[in-house]
């Protein structure tokens, strides 16, 4: 197993975000967490990467337990739903951060980074905008350097937050697609939250659909679709089969 | 589709999938920045007529000019009435030498102090939630709303020989009131706002989530805050400092009450003009007066470099 989250709860004074959730994410895997705002699917997310901490429950990355690891030890990727680029770096920079600021026993050289860093510029399409600042790009391409900079550690998991939210639709749509077909390139294994019933059922392996903390159900896409187990999931999933195109 | 072998970085080299996907996007065009587009000329304004317009104009500049320059220019003035090697000499005279070496000594303990506690309570404010931050923000206020006379008077009460604590100071032989301890604290009080005021607003706008990204990444706290959060605050910091200085230099009412006024000892320069001037020797207050003068053209100047640098990097 790649992430194991083992009876993970959060609180917010009386208020609990996560509810004793359990899930197994496989080595590989791409899987949504779907739900509506204030399901706890974020608070989860933030848990597994380490930016938040659980009130109980453990947290497992292959294998070794990371519940009390700090987030920097972690070695996960992190796409954040604004992007959070550095505002004063350039994109290159901004890609290069991962690697220039490890210790220097093992920073690679100035080459190394930037061989890799062009690399990274290639695979998300931006092999001429490496001395741009994120403020002189388009939502879409800052989506896709924050891809690399999280890509860049070579994470052990990638975990995004509504990586699409912030765009507009015709642009998610096409990200989609690419991130799709980048997560089958890359093979890391991938977590990302959502609202959006089209774009769980459209990329992941599999969705886990939240609801005030708890997981309602885990299933494929398709088993999704052809037998929701509770009454909400039926309901949350009806809005996007009738928007779904043919 | 064909199988795709795995990288060890963990990246494939065979790009044509991707590529193949990207392709409709760039025909979208949306690979061309929205954010690139030069800013509009402002357009005229239209609406009034030239009478009312030269007019406001006219008011607005003779009111700036009656009350800020001409004051101004009266301060030079009257420093060089009696030419300038009386001048000259008014400002190497040895109290108006150590008038001026105070002045700088206090503005080198007020600002990197109020420097470092102001990033320190702007980070604590912005990016934290605790108890009693509200009255924390309130305490950074205190100083503006509080008379620099009372912040004065408060330290001779603390510090002063009928004070809480002057039995005990003058047993062990440590002057506080009347000497630069004193002064420094006074100065040190008036100046606390200006950095924290400045960078709290910018800290809050630019939120948490560059620190957090920072952190993902592996960086330790102390690279994230010189990588990510120094830089972006650089220019707010800056400003705060110039604003912090030019009021630590010319702080009046606060160090007055604690100085003592001794001189050549406990004068800082805003005091040397009064006590010059007191003595009816003009040329010579306004002769120190003119430095003061002169700092706070300089800090305009700087300020306005920081202000175009601010627009500058946010337009960037």
């Amino acid at each position: 197993m790649s992430i194991a989250i083992d009876k993970i709860t959060r609180r917010f004074g009386a208020h609990a975000a996560v509810d004793a959730v359990d899930l197994e994410v496989g080595s590989g895997e791409l899987v949504a967490l779907l739900g509506p705002s204030g399901s706890g699917k974020t608070t989860l997310l933030r848990i597994v990467a380490g930016l938040e901490h659980a009130d109980s429950g453990r947290i497992l990355l292959h294998g070794s337990d990371m519940t009390d690891v700090p987030v920097g030890e972690r070695n996960v990727g992190f796409v954040f739903q604004h992007y959070a680029l550095f505002r004063h770096l350039t994109v290159f920079e901004n890609i290069a951060f991962g690697l220039r600021v490890r210790p220097r026993r093992n920073r690679p050289a100035d080459a190394g980074i930037k061989r890799r860093v062009e690399e990274l510029l290639l695979l998300v399409q931006l092999a001429n905008y490496g001395e741009r600042y994120p403020n002189q790009l388009s939502g879409g391409q800052r989506q896709r350097v924050a891809l690399a900079r999280a890509l860049a550690v070579d994470p052990r998991v990638l975990l995004l937050d509504e990586p699409f939210g912030a765009l507009d639709a015709q642009v998610r749509k096409e990200l989609r697609v690419w991130l799709r077909a980048l997560h089958h390139d890359v093979r890391v294994t991938s977590v990302f939250v959502t609202h959006d019933q089209d774009e769980a059922l459209e990329i992941a392996d599999r969705v886990v659909v939240m609801n005030q903390g708890r997981i309602e159900q885990v299933a494929t896409p398709a088993e999704l679709l052809a037998a929701p187990a509770t009454p909400f999931v039926r309901q949350f999933l009806e809005g996007a089969r009738s928007l779904a195109p043919a | 589709m064909e199988s795709k072998t795995l990288h060890p970085a963990g990246l494939t080299a065979d790009m044509t999938t991707i590529e193949l996907m990207a392709e409709p996007l760039r025909a979208g065009g949306w690979l061309v920045s929205e954010a690139y587009a030069p800013p509009a000329r402002r357009p005229r304004t239209r609406g009034a007529p030239p009478l009312v317009r030269r007019l406001l104009i006219a008011s607005a500049v003779a009111y700036f000019a009656l009350v800020v320059l001409t004051p101004l220019v009266a301060v030079f003035y009257e420093a060089f009435r009696k030419g300038a090697e009386f001048y000259l000499a008014s400002l190497s005279e040895p109290d108006a030498l150590a008038a001026v070496r105070l002045t700088l000594i206090l503005a080198l303990i007020a600002v990197p102090l109020n420097l470092v506690f102001g990033v320190a309570a702007a980070w604590a404010i912005a990016k934290f939630e605790f108890r009693g931050k509200s009255l924390l923000v309130s305490l950074i206020d205190l100083p503006f709303a509080v008379s620099p006379v009372i912040a004065g008077l408060i330290y001779v009460l603390m510090f002063g020989l009928q004070g809480w604590l002057g039995p005990w100071l003058s047993a062990h032989g440590i002057k506080v009131i009347f000497a630069l301890p004193g002064l420094a604290l006074a100065t040190i009080f008036v100046t606390v706002p200006f950095v924290a005021r400045e960078l709290i607003p910018l800290m809050e706008s630019q939120g948490k989530d560059e620190e957090e990204a920072a952190l993902v990444l592996g960086a330790s706290g102390w690279q994230t805050f010189r990588r990510v959060t120094l830089p972006n605050i650089k220019w707010g910091l800056v400003y705060g400092a110039i604003l912090c200085n030019a009021r630590a230099m010319g702080e009046f009412g606060a160090v007055s009450v604690v100085s003592g006024h001794i001189r050549g000892e406990t004068n800082t320069m805003p005091l040397q003009v009064e006590i010059l001037y007191n003595e009816y020797n003009f040329v010579a207050a306004f002769a120190v007066a003119s430095l003061l003068a002169l700092l706070a053209l300089v800090t305009l100047v700087v300020k306005t470099i920081v202000e175009a640098r601010t627009h500058e990097v946010s337009a960037r």
